[in-house]
């Protein structure tokens, strides 16, 4: 296709050497200017073509393994489903994650992430598992409805990058985890809501959030996040002051 | 392992758009501050005799009074667009098992404001 | 975490003054902070009392002031912590915030119960 290979495109690409660079710097790269290709295939054709050291992080290419999120002229965005012709003229900046540690080039330290999505529980959690011969736990269509826009997060962490009360405050359990317990929470075959309260509804969990609703504009899966801590603080404000009322109420779980 | 942690601004949410937008919505809570201290002096006003109210009338008349009364007025107008914006998102209302979708709950809070906004003005004005 | 925490009280205040502020500020606010001094309309003031003296008035008065005044404080503390980045000074800032509310409170207590 030399027709096409003649139109080019800037990535302007921050670079950073561990040990060697104080700060990121942008290198600048010529890459062609194709149809079908998204930032991550310039970045790919940058590292096959032009320079090898260049680091990033993918797997997919196809907008569900969530690996690629970086900061695309200052947006967080998936770079397989970002695509080049829409930034065209260019130059395209393209940047780590915001609010993460930068570990090189366009990779960063996800271990804070890793450290707190456990902590939600966000796994089905049943008070006594029912024998196998007894089949499937049902659920109709509307109990489905009621979780399953959450379910479709891939940790991809866009929704981390987007918060600034995360980049404020580090400890805060941040937009996809606390969707993710709500995931769990609105599921009707799951009993683990107790259970997630502690954390959910403690100083560095909902409490922290002031909907800002960033999480929610930049999720590439269309799941709400600041919708599900605002429906969460809802419901432990209810719940809190119904214990007050009724201080013996409270389950004994 | 050295890492780059990148440095956080003060003014941080000069960055985005919709950081400038969030921050100009929680302001509008100080005009909210604002009317309830306006509203407490129109009512010791009132309650203090006609002339007070008098002369109530004509302080809040002044350029400047007013000036600012216009502003806190844009800023309340956003808190209302944003807090009716949002509160589907807050909760989520059943209605026979079903879920009732975001316009109508939106729609239902601007018709609840104009029903109310009327009575006021009824009850003022009549 | 403590279940005793006071964050879910001064949210349900925060919400729920958001939510009678955004309902009735704008109307009280045309009508007083400007179509009446712009002499766009003029009640009387022997009108203005008899509102003012119903039991029910000043019920809504009172509940609309309390609450738009902790609506302001969670929302102002917010606002210093993470706009100005003075979460380092929670302490003055919570007094200054909540315990301006209360006052704010106890004033329009005392200025509706004596019309």
């Amino acid at each position: 296709m030399a027709t096409e290979t003649t139109l080019e495109i800037t990535l302007e690409v921050a670079r950073y050497r561990p040990g060697v660079d104080t700060e990121p710097t942008l290198q600048s790269y010529q890459v062609p200017l194709r149809e079908h290709w998204a930032i991550l295939d310039g970045l790919t054709y940058v590292k096959d073509h032009l320079d090898g050291t260049l680091s990033f992080r993918w797997s997919c290419r196809m907008g569900i393994c969530g690996s690629c999120g970086m900061t695309v002229n200052g947006e967080p965005q998936l770079s397989c489903a970002t695509f080049l012709t829409d930034y065209a003229p260019g130059p395209i900046r393209v940047e780590p994650l915001r609010n993460f540690p930068v570990v090189r080039d366009l990779v960063v330290d996800i271990d804070d992430f890793m450290t707190k999505l456990p902590k939600v529980t966000p796994w089905l959690v049943r008070e006594v598992q029912s024998p196998v011969e007894d089949g499937e736990y049902l659920q109709t269509p509307e109990e489905l409805d009621e979780y399953q826009q959450y379910s479709m997060c891939i940790n991809c962490m866009l929704c981390y990058s987007a918060c600034p009360v995360y980049s404020l405050e580090p400890d805060f359990l941040g937009p996809a985890a606390i969707a993710l317990a709500q995931r769990y929470n609105l599921d009707s075959r799951d009993e683990g809501a107790d259970e997630r309260r502690d954390v959910l509804s403690s100083p560095e969990g909902i409490w922290a959030c002031t909907f800002v609703g960033e999480c929610s504009a930049v999720c590439p899966k269309g799941v709400d996040p600041a919708g599900a801590i605002q429906r969460y603080k809802l419901t432990a404000a209810t719940e809190s002051i119904k214990e007050l009322l009724m201080p013996r109420s409270r389950s004994r779980r | 392992m050295s890492v780059y942690q990148r440095p956080i601004h003060l003014l941080w949410w000069l960055e985005r758009r919709a950081y400038v937008l969030f921050v100009l919505r929680e302001l509008s809570s100080v005009f909210v501050a604002w009317f309830v201290v306006f509203l407490l002096l129109l009512v010791n006003a009132i309650s203090d005799g006609a002339a007070s109210y008098q002369r109530f009338v004509d302080w809040s008349g002044q350029w400047w009074v007013v000036a600012i009364n216009v502003i806190a007025m844009v800023f309340v107008l956003l808190h209302v667009v944003t807090w009716f914006g949002l509160a589907p998102r807050a909760m989520a209302i059943k209605v026979r098992g079903r879920r009732v979708p975001a316009r109508q709950v939106v729609a239902a809070h601007y018709l609840a404001w104009l029903v109310l906004s009327a009575v006021v003005a009824w009850l003022v004005l009549r | 975490m403590n279940r005793r925490s006071p964050e879910p009280f001064l949210w349900m205040l925060f919400s729920s003054g958001g939510m009678v502020a955004a309902l009735m500020v704008p109307i009280l606010l045309f009508l007083f902070g400007i179509a009446i001094p712009l002499d766009l309309w003029s009640p009387s003031h022997d009108h203005l009392l008899a509102v003012l003296r119903n039991p029910l008035t000043r019920l809504v008065l009172f509940g609309l002031c309390a609450l738009a005044l902790f609506h302001w404080a969670h929302r102002f503390r917010y606002t210093l912590y993470d706009g100005l980045q003075l979460k380092r000074y929670a302490v003055p800032i919570v007094v200054l915030c909540y315990g301006g509310a209360v006052v704010g409170s106890v004033i329009a207590a005392g200025l509706l119960l004596t019309v």
